[in-house]
């Protein structure tokens, strides 16, 4: 299994306040520690893809779907889903047929 | 005196489209009076491993509702991912449309205050909705929100109007008339109380005569044409405010309160959304030919301003009773129903949006779909016209077949309702009325023209109106020659 | 040779010859996962009751009519546990879905079921399939059967260690950039990468959706051959997959290489390979070159920027393919979180690994306002630079060849410390990725005791040929054959 450690060749980090900003905007929920950590990993991969800036690409679009499909679309037709019990099935809290998640601040 | 600080107002509006099913999966795309959570399927409750595919037909009612409003079609555009958590997104991101949508550049006109108003939009894209949330009490001191996924994944349609309104008034009137238009296309059901359409406000104040903007309010909340108008109305006195004691107007979001007929600070204590747009990787994009933007354009319906000119052209109505006409389509189909079938049209029109309109608000069912047929109405408004029976009874006659569906002539027969247009008779009831009103005969008489008429009214009252109005006032003349 | 050993064309003729029945197979592969599966944790969970019941169905239609159906009819396969198994807990190596049961089955396995295949369960991976030595996994290790203290490649190790030691005869893994092909090429059996959208990806619990293939894993070819037969093609619940016909993977098995041009693309031969590693891979060329194939130097120049391109958008896309991951409709629940974001957190911290956040946190920042341009839109016009490089390449030559991997199975704890170099390890897998092109891996030889894959990357739905040098190197090579633990195997170097 994974351990956590710090042994990157590059030292400096990404500012806590990056890293700090980036836990909470994917809601990683990271410990000052592991935010440490984190930032020092990050800076490292963060200068290797750097190498991105070196590629030519002026006059290159970009690719987002290898496949070159277009216009893939289905029929507007109704299709059974799931009965209630099922859609909650996997549910940790509910309530009358309802998900239940703390109040939002 | 006009204000120095104009009000510079644009509104974006999101309608839910009239699928049969989902944006990206067979689930139904309506959801009102079921079970909580029991219109889902793995895809639309965002279970790992599933994928979206996209409606053909949302795809097809955005284009169309687009060139209603004038817009350009591109023909490339795409889905991207828009990134924030919430518990009514089930995938953590919402499928929407960013840099490519599927239309833009169009306008919508409207009337208000007798002018016309030409608005830009700004475009029209395509996304799907989230859940619902209802807030629940306390338990155990702790507050919960509990989380319906019925509504993820419907189709929801965006349409954003360029900030071209200047003044809270012109919002409404804007609405009314993209309400309007969506409702004849016959992708949206135009209602504002279920959320089916909704309606955000961004309003701003600049220095008259300048164009530097000020800081953008969004507005949120507001959940009919009143409350748009009040709410910013409210802003707009909130922020002239601010401004003319030199503070800053705060660029914020806020939500109007119905209750206390404020807007209050949504502003909360986390930082401002990073939604990092990005392609949808599971979705090819669309390629749209414009021979299929062509085959949709010549397949659009009718549309609202088009109708009233129609039938104001074709049947010399007034623009009021077009406009009144042709609220909806279905609405003018029956009135052309209603002539067709022999009424005189300035007379049917009337009838149609004076009386009948009255029966069926306040049995809320649509003129086309009550138990009066065009045939009947039509039947009625003849025999007022040729004056075979008497407008106040007419409308007793039309009360009656709303209720029971009878033909007018059935009615007006049994119930001996036939206008009295016999002079012997009428003279009966004359004598009968002047016997019971001397005075107002002696008024009259003197020189007093008004009182002819409470003289005409008990004639009616004592024929039980059936005596032709006109008839009676000119035999009272006759009879009662002025000294 | 004992049951799993031979390959499914032959099981498949036993069991209509009556020399065994699936019931029978089954027992045989239950029996050795009872045996060996303890020390080389491939499976998460086994499945022997709805095992059980399929493989006794099997036995009814195979006594109903022999001649009918697939191959696959009772042969004992299993799955990376990063498909969805209807009715049965999937959870991608993680902690964050365990006691996930999905309501549904990935059309891949729901294809397999379709056409009789008896699954044992679900196998061990690296968390969300991240990883390239399978030490990610939050539940157990999974140890490579050549030599146990060796990893067994990732992200798909589970998989392709229950084929070489022999547990099943095929299994379905996820390669995304190289999960496949390199556990293969570390255990010693064929993996095959399909062209992106060959594969319907429904039901496999997203990684990077435009980098991620599901495909086999088995001894021989042509078994691969039997499974992509049945898998392949498109499926309406996935927009990208594609509607490309297959192409006859059988009939290209028995083709030759006789006038084949063979690319070697210099950019990969460049890298820094051990010194063993070159050596087979030296010598499948040689042996291709005297059965009739053309060797042809090619050039790939937009090699060197491929795994920065990979790293950028393969954790964009993660960042937002795990973000429903929130303990709300299945996961751990949020306990007594006072708020949404402390649920949120609470969730994703306990139910993460270490990778799984370094990537969600790298692709978060990739995708932020300000870094967008710099790294996602340019990583993916880099991308168009590799797709072409390999559409040019392949107006020039039928296929590439290359190693697999670098290096042979490495010893575990050996890169956990450095992400960069686990990374390293896909430098030779990942570009096919980017470009969506079909590839395989088929063993090729040893290198310390350690098996050695040949990589064949063929053009975009372009499968046909790669099965067909696979083909030709297995025969060539007469490795397959070779189990661990096999006398004759030079046993691992210390």
């Amino acid at each position: 299994m994974a351990t956590e450690d710090t042994n990157t060749s590059d030292t400096r980090g990404i500012e806590l306040p990056q890293v700090a900003r980036l836990s909470r905007l994917a809601r990683l929920g990271l410990s000052p520690e592991e935010l440490e950590r984190l930032g020092v990993q990050l800076a490292a991969i963060v200068s290797a893809v750097g190498k991105l800036a070196e590629a030519d690409t002026d006059h290159v679009d970009p690719t987002a779907q290898v496949g070159g499909l277009t216009n893939v679309l289905r029929h507007d037709v109704v299709v059974d889903g799931l009965s209630q019990e099922d859609a909650l099935a996997n549910a940790a809290s509910k309530e009358a047929g309802l998900l239940r998640v703390p109040a939002i601040q | 005196m006009t204000s120095i600080w104009e009000p510079v107002i644009g509104l974006e509006v999101h309608a839910q489209l009239l699928t049969a099913s989902k944006m990206f999966c067979g689930c139904r795309a309506q959801y009102l009076g079921i079970p909580p959570n029991s219109n889902t399927c793995p895809v639309c409750l965002g279970l790992p491993g599933t994928l979206p595919v996209i409606n053909q037909v949302a795809v097809e009612l955005t284009i169309r509702t687009a060139l209603a409003l004038n817009c350009e079609i591109p023909e490339f555009s795409k889905f991207d991912r828009k990134n924030y958590f919430y518990p009514d997104l089930p995938k953590g991101y919402q499928i929407s449309q960013f840099d490519l949508p599927l239309s833009i550049n169009g306008c919508l006109e409207f009337e208000v205050e007798g002018r016309v108003v030409r608005a830009g939009i700004t475009r029209v894209h395509l996304e799907e909705d989230a859940g619902t949330l209802h807030h629940a009490g306390e338990i155990h001191n702790s507050a919960f929100s509990l989380v319906d996924l019925n509504r993820a994944g419907v189709p929801l349609m965006e349409i954003v109007g360029e900030p071209d309104l200047r003044h809270p008034a012109e919002a409404p009137a804007y609405l009314a008339a993209l309400r309007q238009t969506l409702i004849y296309l016959g992708v949206n059901d135009g209602n504002m109380e279920e959320g089916s359409l909704r309606c955000d406000a961004n309003i701003s104040l600049r220095r008259r005569g300048t164009s530097t903007l000020g800081a953008k309010v969004e507005v949120k909340n507001m959940n009919s044409f009143r409350s748009i108008q009040r709410a910013l109305e409210f802003e707009l006195a909130r922020q002239t405010e601010l401004l003319e004691q030199d503070q800053p107007v705060a660029q914020e979001t806020r939500g109007w309160s119905d209750l206390e007929q404020v807007t209050v600070s949504q502003r909360s204590k986390e930082e401002a959304q990073e939604y990092r747009y990005f392609p949808e990787p599971d979705l090819p994009p669309l390629v749209i030919s414009r021979a299929y933007v062509e085959e949709l354009r010549a397949a659009l319906p009718e549309l609202p301003r088009a109708a009233r000119r129609r039938l104001q052209e074709r049947y010399q109505l007034t623009a009021d009773q077009a406009r009144l006409i042709a609220e909806t389509a279905a609405d003018a189909a029956y009135f052309e129903a209603v002539v067709a079938a022999g009424a005189v049209p300035h007379a049917a029109a009337n009838w149609q949006v004076q009386n009948l309109q009255a029966l069926c608000n306040a049995a809320h069912v649509p003129v086309s779909g009550c138990r009066v047929l065009p045939g009947s109405l039509a039947e009625l408004v003849t025999l007022v016209v040729t004056e075979q029976v008497s407008g106040a009874v007419a409308k007793e006659v039309l009360a009656e077949i709303f209720e029971s569906g009878a033909r007018p002539a059935e009615v007006v027969a049994s119930k001996g309702l036939g206008q009295v247009s016999d002079t012997d008779r009428l003279a009966t009831f004359i004598e009968e009325a002047l016997a019971g009103n001397q005075k107002a005969a002696a008024d009259y008489q003197s020189g007093n023209d008004r009182a002819l008429g409470s003289l005409v009214g008990a004639v009616m009252a004592l024929s039980k109106g059936t005596a032709n109005p006109k008839l009676v006032s000119q035999l009272l003349r006759d009879r009662l020659p002025r000294s | 040779m004992s049951l799993l050993a031979r390959p499914i064309a032959e099981l498949a003729r036993g069991l209509r010859s009556r020399d065994f029945s699936s019931v029978e197979l089954l027992e045989s592969a239950l029996a050795e996962v009872a045996r060996e599966d303890g020390e080389l944790g491939a499976f998460l969970r086994t499945t022997a009751g709805p095992a059980l019941v399929q493989a006794q169905r099997a036995d009814r239609l195979l006594s109903d009519d022999p001649a009918s159906a697939s191959p696959l009819l009772g042969i004992p396969v299993a799955y990376k546990d990063v498909l969805c198994t209807k009715g049965v807990e999937t959870t991608a190596g993680s902690r964050i879905l365990e006691g996930f049961i999905p309501p549904f089955s990935a059309t891949a396995v729901e294809r397999m079921e379709a056409a009789g295949a008896v699954s044992l369960g679900k196998l061990n991976c690296d968390e969300f399939a991240m990883g390239s030595s399978n030490e990610n996994s939050a539940f157990q290790a999974t140890r490579n059967p050549w030599a146990a203290d060796r990893v067994p490649g990732g992200s798909s190790g589970g998989s392709a260690v229950a084929v070489a030691a022999r547990l099943v005869s095929a299994t379905l893994g996820t390669d995304t950039g190289g999960s496949i092909r390199l556990p293969a090429s570390f255990c010693g059996v064929v993996g095959v990468k399909p062209s992106y959208g060959r594969v319907s990806r429904y039901g496999l619990i997203a990684f990077a959706s435009s980098l991620d293939q599901i495909g086999p894993l088995t001894k021989t070819v042509e078994d691969a051959a039997l499974v992509m037969q049945v898998i392949a093609g498109v499926d309406p619940r996935d927009s990208t997959s594609s509607p490309a016909p297959s192409g006859d993977l059988l009939g290209a098995l028995k083709s030759g290489v006789a006038g084949l041009r063979v690319g070697i693309p210099k950019e990969y031969l460049a890298m820094a390979i051990e010194a063993g590693v070159r050596g087979v891979f030296d010598q499948s060329a040689t042996l291709l070159a005297a059965a009739g194939a053309q060797l042809v130097d090619v050039s790939l120049p937009s090699t060197e920027y491929a795994l920065a391109a990979y790293y950028v958008i393969a954790p964009a896309e993660v960042s937002s393919n795990l973000a429903r991951m929130d303990g709300v409709r299945f996961g751990p629940g949020f306990g007594t979180a006072a708020n949404l974001m402390e649920a949120y957190e609470r969730a994703r911290h306990i139910g993460f690994g270490p990778e799984v956040r370094r990537r969600i946190a790298l692709g978060t920042y990739v995708l932020s306002s300000g870094y967008y341009d710099a790294y996602y839109l340019r990583a993916q016009k880099v991308r168009t630079l590799v797709a072409k490089d390999f559409e040019r390449v392949f107006k020039e030559v039928d296929c590439v060849i290359s190693p697999t991997a670098p290096t042979t199975a490495f010893r575990m704890g050996e890169r956990v410390a450095d992400p960069l170099a686990m990374y390293a390890t896909d430098l030779l897998t990942l570009p096919a990725n980017l470009a969506g092109v079909s590839g395989i891996s088929v063993p090729a030889g040893f290198a310390d005791g350690l098996p050695v894959g040949l990589q064949v990357l063929g053009p975009y739905m372009g499968e046909a040929t790669c099965f067909r040098v696979a083909a030709a190197v297995e025969e060539m090579a007469q490795v397959w054959q070779i189990r661990p633990g096999t006398k004759g195997v030079p046993e691992a170097a210390g």
